[in-house]
């Protein structure tokens, strides 16, 4: 093949601009996956007492619809039940990132017309990006197996681990490498390569609770996770797909070097969309919701399945739970006073409020991005007051992080139906429960409002508060800090619900703290200049 | 003449930084005011001050009749700006943008929409992101221009058009300016201001160093003479004639540099040599605003 000429001097750069990016990568998912393996063999050291769990594993569709399912009833599969699929998702998504950033996103940047104009081969990128991307691939593989046989986990199962890992992050190098020549932005590639691994995801995830005879469970097949999971390593141990995936592999290259071959610098294959000639926004409002609309989209849609998961999960608590370790570390967790499937669900419901809150930042942060990029401005010297602009951005943030909590709770609460028989009952607890955890999500919203009107530059520190506040919060009795410590944080004066009881008076103060923290960030930016974009 | 913008002893500093020390401003209701000064004198400031995105230090500001701080939302109906470096929402389209800054403004005038978008041969449906600088300008433009407002206020709004643009640009302003509308054109285009402007402010360093019509300040600049005399003339001659600078004589052949102000006084004296030949030359703009631009004080190391 020609036109490769310039290929190694790229790779070079590529790798060293990745070179924080891959190894922490790569030593994160080794570390998960050898870690968790260990504490799972340490806290079983027979084999009989492994099993009974692995039969209500086993038994579990949703468990499998998230997990993918285990490859046998033997300790080193219960060890690695949980990290296998989960953890190959995220190696496809660094095998996502490293491609698209050494292609389409330095095509879209202008940089690759930059380097395109110097004594480099038309298919030099895309070649140095994908190399970059199976070795990142291979070198995690590889430690991920070497990880597990260390920690004392059968050999041949480990090895088929790596292989698995192989083929699913390499099949999403070769998918990226063609969705980065299909659209002109990087965020079409994103669009591409990440729903593909969504369907990936889901196709599998269907093909796994089909019952036996179901057609259905060929969709397993049909999806390059599936192949992965196929492998069924610490079970079967089918190494012969790798050549499966090797094949898709390389399939998916030979298209990616078609399509570029056919394509101009800076084009895409598809034609780039146009958008409407006239507008039907009229007001700031309206153009903050359009901004964020895909946002808002993906995050309900990501509550509606947490809800749905956590809402089907709740009838096999009562015996996933059966070690009296792991039911007080949720009761701990949680702080809970009702039943072990109420302390499992004001668990969960505390763990979305702070996911929740993430988005709440984000949407108030926009203001900051907008205002960085001198957008805020254009509409600023418009009628539009600043402390509507401000307000119409919290309030959202707020609307929407409630919005995410009763979608969580009404999903959840119908998904639990089922097993109480009572759905609006169910519905009417699990939402009123969402809806507690309100006042804390609101706080950090506050805090982000604060920030960005009195220490703009600053902003991004709500974010570092996040993390505190949910540390604090969620782990502050379990490290036995003092009570003045982890009271810090507002998620951690959230009563436990459902079962508990419901603290008014200290709802009432957390919503006053976030209010006013909304009213001084508002009163601040009202104050402040506005500096140059 | 009633003033749309005045400005008057207007401070602002950035930490140490003074950005501007004593600015004044005025700009008449119906008129084109160019604003001009070399990069970082303090126009961005200035209009950024004007649109009650900053603050002012010090100083008292009156635009269209208001305060540009307190009174800023009701004010911003009245007025349209470009900024020079124009960022749009990646993903919305020309035309939404058109439409959206119409509306967040006085509102829209369809006629005039539909014209500018023509005119200026901007396709309203690619996005944000796929536009190129000229033609995120142009979006910025069409939509400031088809606004219902009284006042334009334009910081460097051509930096990216090219030159047919640049004329549509210079006709849409005038007649923007014939409606009755009022224009602060921030420019470093001589020929553009030299072609628009009624009046021109010039600042340097957060003061303005001169305002008039061009006539005005070409008056203060200096007019380069040559002059064939009958008679032989020396140096010396000459050396009580005020603002004459650059003489050189050799026998009857005299070139030199006057104040434009005092050409007048030079040529009777150059009169009484017997004038066989002259030719003088006005300034040109850039020399113009060279000279505004670079002075003696400033042109040492800072």
């Amino acid at each position: 093949m020609t036109g490769l000429s310039g290929t190694i001097p790229l790779l070079r750069l590529a790798a060293r601009r990745d070179r924080v990016l891959i190894p922490v990568s790569a030593v994160a998912l080794v570390f998960v996956v050898a870690g968790s393996a260990q504490a799972t063999v340490a806290l079983y050291p027979d084999r009989a007492a492994a099993l009974a769990p692995l039969r209500t594993l086993l038994a579990n569709p949703a468990l499998q619809a998230v997990y993918g399912p285990i490859a046998s009833e033997s300790l080193d599969s219960l060890a690695t039940f949980k990290t296998i699929l989960i953890g190959a998702v995220f190696l496809c998504l660094l095998a996502y990132v490293v491609v698209r950033r050494h292609t389409r996103t330095e095509e879209e940047e202008g940089r690759l017309e930059l380097l395109g104009a110097g004594a480099i081969g038309r298919r030099a990128p895309l070649a140095a990006a994908v190399l970059l991307g199976t070795v990142a691939v291979l070198a995690t593989a590889l430690l991920t197996a070497v990880g597990a046989i260390a920690v004392g986990l059968d050999r041949t199962g480990s090895v088929a681990l790596g292989v698995a890992w192989v083929v699913m992050g390499l099949t999403w190098v070769g998918v990226t490498a063609v969705a980065a020549q299909l659209t002109e932005t990087a965020r079409g590639t994103a669009g591409f390569a990440l729903g593909a691994l969504a369907l990936a995801y889901l196709m599998r995830a269907l093909g796994d609770v089909a019952a036996d005879d179901s057609p259905l469970r060929l969709l397993t097949w049909l999806s390059p996770l599936g192949w992965g999971e196929k492998v069924a390593p610490y079970g079967a141990n089918r190494f012969w797909l790798l050549a499966v995936g090797l094949l898709a592999y390389a399939a998916l290259l030979v298209l990616a070097f078609v399509l570029q071959g056919r394509r101009d610098l800076g084009a895409g294959i598809l034609p780039s969309r146009v958008g409407p000639a006239r507008g039907d926004l009229s007001s700031s409002l309206g153009l903050m919701v359009r901004l964020a609309r895909g946002t808002l989209v993906g995050w309900f849609v990501a509550f509606v399945v947490l809800g749905a998961v956590v809402g089907s999960l709740a009838g096999n608590v009562q015996s996933f739970v059966d070690s009296p370790e792991t039911a007080d570390l949720l009761r701990k967790m949680g702080g809970g006073a009702g039943s072990i499937v109420d302390t499992f669900f004001a668990t969960e419901i505390h763990v979305a409020a702070v996911a929740a809150a993430a988005l709440g930042i984000s949407l108030v942060t926009r203001m900051r991005t907008e205002e960085t990029g001198g957008r805020a401005e254009t509409v600023l010297a418009t009628g539009v007051p600043r402390r509507r602009w401000a307000g119409e951005h919290v309030v959202v943030g707020m609307a929407a992080t409630a919005g995410l909590m009763v979608c969580l709770g009404v999903v959840a609460g119908v998904m639990d139906a089922g097993r109480t028989g009572d759905a609006a009952a169910s519905i009417g607890r699990l939402t009123g429960a969402g809806l507690s955890t309100l006042p804390a999500v609101w706080v950090c919203i506050g805090v982000a409002t604060v920030l960005f009107g009195l220490a703009p530059r600053f902003t991004g520190v709500a974010w570092a508060v996040l993390i505190a506040f949910f540390a604090l919060g969620e782990f502050g009795d379990l490290l036995g800090l003092p009570a003045v410590v982890s009271g810090l944080s507002p998620f951690a004066h959230l009563p436990a619900l459902p079962g508990g009881e419901m603290a008014v008076g200290t709802a009432v103060v957390l919503v006053a703290v976030a209010v006013g923290c909304v009213a001084l960030g508002l009163a601040g930016l009202r104050q402040r200049d506005l500096p140059a974009g | 003449m009633t003033s749309s913008i005045q400005v008057v002893d207007l401070h602002k500093a950035f930490g140490r930084t003074t950005a501007l020390a004593g600015l004044d401003l005025e700009v008449e209701t119906g008129q084109i005011h160019g604003f001009l000064g070399p990069n970082g004198s303090g126009k961005s400031t200035t209009i950024r001050v004007l649109l009650g995105l900053m603050r002012a230090d010090s100083g008292t500001l009156s635009l269209l009749g208001g305060d540009p701080w307190r009174d800023a939302e009701t004010l911003h109906r009245r007025l349209s700006y470009v900024p020079g470096d124009v960022a749009l929402w990646p993903n919305l389209s020309g035309g939404e943008v058109i439409d959206l800054l119409g509306k967040l403004r006085g509102g829209l005038d369809e006629k005039r929409r539909a014209d500018m978008l023509e005119r200026f041969d901007l396709d309203p449906t690619k996005k944000g992101r796929t536009y190129s600088k000229g033609n995120r300008q142009k979006v910025a433009l069409v939509a400031a221009l088809s606004s219902d407002v009284e006042l334009l206020i334009l910081d460097e709004p051509t930096s990216g058009l090219d030159p047919l643009m640049e004329a549509v640009f210079r006709d849409a302003v005038r007649e923007f300016r014939d409606g009755g509308g009022t224009v602060l054109l921030s420019s470093h285009i001589l020929d553009e201001v030299e072609s628009l402007c009624d009046r021109v402010s010039i600042i340097r360093e957060g003061r303005n160093v001169e305002t008039g019509t061009l006539a005005q300040l070409r008056h203060l600049a200096r007019t380069t003479v040559h002059a064939g005399l009958e008679r032989r003339v020396t140096e010396a001659d000459l050396a009580g004639l005020a603002g004459v600078a650059d003489l050189v004589v050799t026998d009857t052949d005299l070139r030199c540099t006057v104040e434009t102000a005092r050409l007048g006084a030079l040529l009777e004296r150059l009169g009484e040599y017997g004038i066989s030949t002259l030719t003088s030359a006005p300034p040109t703009l850039e020399e113009l605003f060279l000279e505004q631009y670079r002075t003696p004080e400033v042109a040492g190391p800072r």
